[in-house]
């Protein structure tokens, strides 16, 4: 059977419901979640700091790094706590989503420490952690010159829809499914994150990928009102 | 100071349209392969794209498949990034280069289908084969993704099954049948990185380019009709990307994937009758 209509009702490019709040870690600099549907995500932002040990400071620029952590409870099956290949990938690109948007010319010999948990999942973590990141990042009262949102695009079956769930992510019929993490600049509209897997026709990247943008449209209005509700 | 001038001059040349070695911006370093440089492995292949040199050799294990995927076979990819390949590299636990690089590379192999997974099953629920595709850099000169997926799919083509003790439910290490692994030819991903430097995007950069440049889009394409598919992408490094560049890309990476196939395939045919005249 084709999938012509989504697993939980929604219309192809309708996003999950999202919500979105700062100043969840008091002893953060600055600290966020970010909830999609099922999926929520809290980050946490230390910095900038001075970087210690003296000799992994960068003189030129500061450094920011980004820790990607699943909570073991977060997913059906319990996954051990720590380290995953997955990750430490997740923490990096994470990292090179964020890093263009911070003035880190501005910031040499520091640090900026910024933690990703994920409290519940039901896919498209990577982009929840990013989402909540920017947030944190701006509350921080770091120097930023744009935002930044993420979404995950999918191609299930011959359908391109935005904001994939789990099972949508395991459909195996037709074509199957394919899942594109994006992420876009707020501005400039251009990608800082782009990650695929699965199959997909090359001609119909680009539906993806303008789909992708659509969407980050919408999620970074919803970052821009959480942001104006801090008192 | 060494990398300010590095990236002046690689930034003049690709202006220009050209490398420091002469080379379009398009266009691979001569591309060697040889099979069969390790004799216990299962299949074993040295991919040299210029200076760069990758080995990469399959073994093969009996396990307990996973509980999701109860009469497929496993497959697992890791990168050694030896100390005797570059200065640059020093022993220890796995680097997030190495991680990263083999998880690009693993995405594409798994995504395309060219493994059939449900054939590697020996006994549903119980005993299944799994794959270990082990990549190792014998000199690093740049682009070592790509080398290393060439070098996982050219080892895998050639790889062959070690006996089975059905009894012991062991594996006879050492001694090998005839038996190909079930792969899908026609599904065979190949992979394409694409790096950024400026406003100027090109490949299969040697390592003094590769230091220089702002960021990477790796394509992972394959062709099992009629139509080029993408498997696996990986963004890396902080560059940003507009819509356009990665339009272009995907379109220069379907060009660029029909000339890799074809190369592919004559080595393929060339060892082929090379083991026959043996």
């Amino acid at each position: 059977m084709a999938y012509t209509k989504r697993i939980d009702g929604r219309k192809l490019d309708e996003l999950r419901d999202t919500s979105a709040k700062i100043g969840v870690v008091p002893n953060a600099d600055g600290s966020a979640l970010f909830k999609q549907g099922d999926t929520v995500a809290i980050a946490a932002v230390y910095g900038p700091k001075i970087l210690n040990p003296k000799h992994c400071q960068n003189p030129e620029k500061g450094v920011l790094r980004v820790h990607y952590n699943m909570l073991s409870f977060s997913v059906s099956e319990r996954i051990r706590p720590g380290l995953s290949r997955r990750s430490q990938e997740i923490s990096k690109v994470t990292e090179w989503a964020l890093a263009p948007l911070v003035l880190l010319d501005e910031l040499p010999g520091t640090v900026i420490d910024v933690h990703i948990n994920i409290l519940q999942a039901n896919a498209g973590t990577r982009c929840a952690g990013i989402n909540a990141a920017a947030m944190a990042l701006a509350a921080a009262g770091v120097p930023m010159t744009e935002m930044i949102s993420a979404v995950a695009v999918g191609k299930i079956d011959d359908k391109i829809v935005t904001d994939v769930t789990k099972e949508e992510e395991d459909y195996e019929e037709g074509e199957g499914a394919t899942d594109i993490p994006v992420a876009f600049l707020s501005n400039s509209g251009k990608l800082t994150l782009l990650q695929l897997d699965g199959r997909i026709q090359a001609k119909r990247m680009k539906e993806a990928l303008e789909a992708g943008k659509e969407a980050c449209k919408k999620i970074f209005e919803i970052q821009k009102k959480a942001l104006k509700e801090v008192e | 100071m060494v990398y300010k001038i590095t990236r002046k001059n690689v930034l003049e040349a690709v202006n220009k349209e050209k490398r420091l070695d002469g080379r379009g911006l398009l266009d691979h370093r001569p591309i060697e392969i040889k099979f069969g440089v390790s004799n216990k492995a299962e299949g074993s292949v040295s991919v040299k794209i210029g200076k760069t040199e990758v080995v990469c050799g399959i073994k093969m294990g009996v396990q307990e498949p996973y509980t999701d995927h109860e009469n497929e076979g496993t497959m697992t990819t890791s990168m050694e990034l030896l100390p005797l390949s570059s200065p640059n590299f020093e022993y220890g636990q796995p680097t997030i280069e190495a991680v990263e690089m083999a998880r690009i590379i693993d995405r594409g192999i798994r995504e395309s289908g060219f493994i059939e997974f449900e054939k590697l099953c020996i006994k549903d629920g119980e005993k299944v084969w799994s794959i270990f595709i082990d990549l190792a850099i014998i000199n690093d000169d740049g682009n070592l993704i790509d080398a290393g997926a060439l070098a996982a799919i050219l080892a895998l083509m050639t790889a062959r099954f070690p006996e089975y003790d059905e009894k012991t439910e062991k594996i006879k290490f050492g001694e090998f049948t005839d038996k190909k692994l079930p792969l899908n030819a026609d599904k065979m991903p190949l992979t394409i990185t694409f790096f950024k430097l400026g406003e100027k995007i090109f490949i299969d950069p040697t390592r003094e380019e590769e230091e220089v440049t702002e960021g990477r889009l790796t394509i992972e394409v394959s062709k099992p009709e009629k139509e080029e598919m993408i498997n696996a992408m990986q963004k890396g490094g902080e560059a940003v990307f507009s819509i356009e560049e990665v339009n272009s890309m995907v379109d220069e990476a379907t060009k660029i994937f029909k000339k890799l196939n074809s190369l592919v395939t004559d080595e393929l045919k060339k060892a082929k009758k090379e083991a026959k005249e043996k």
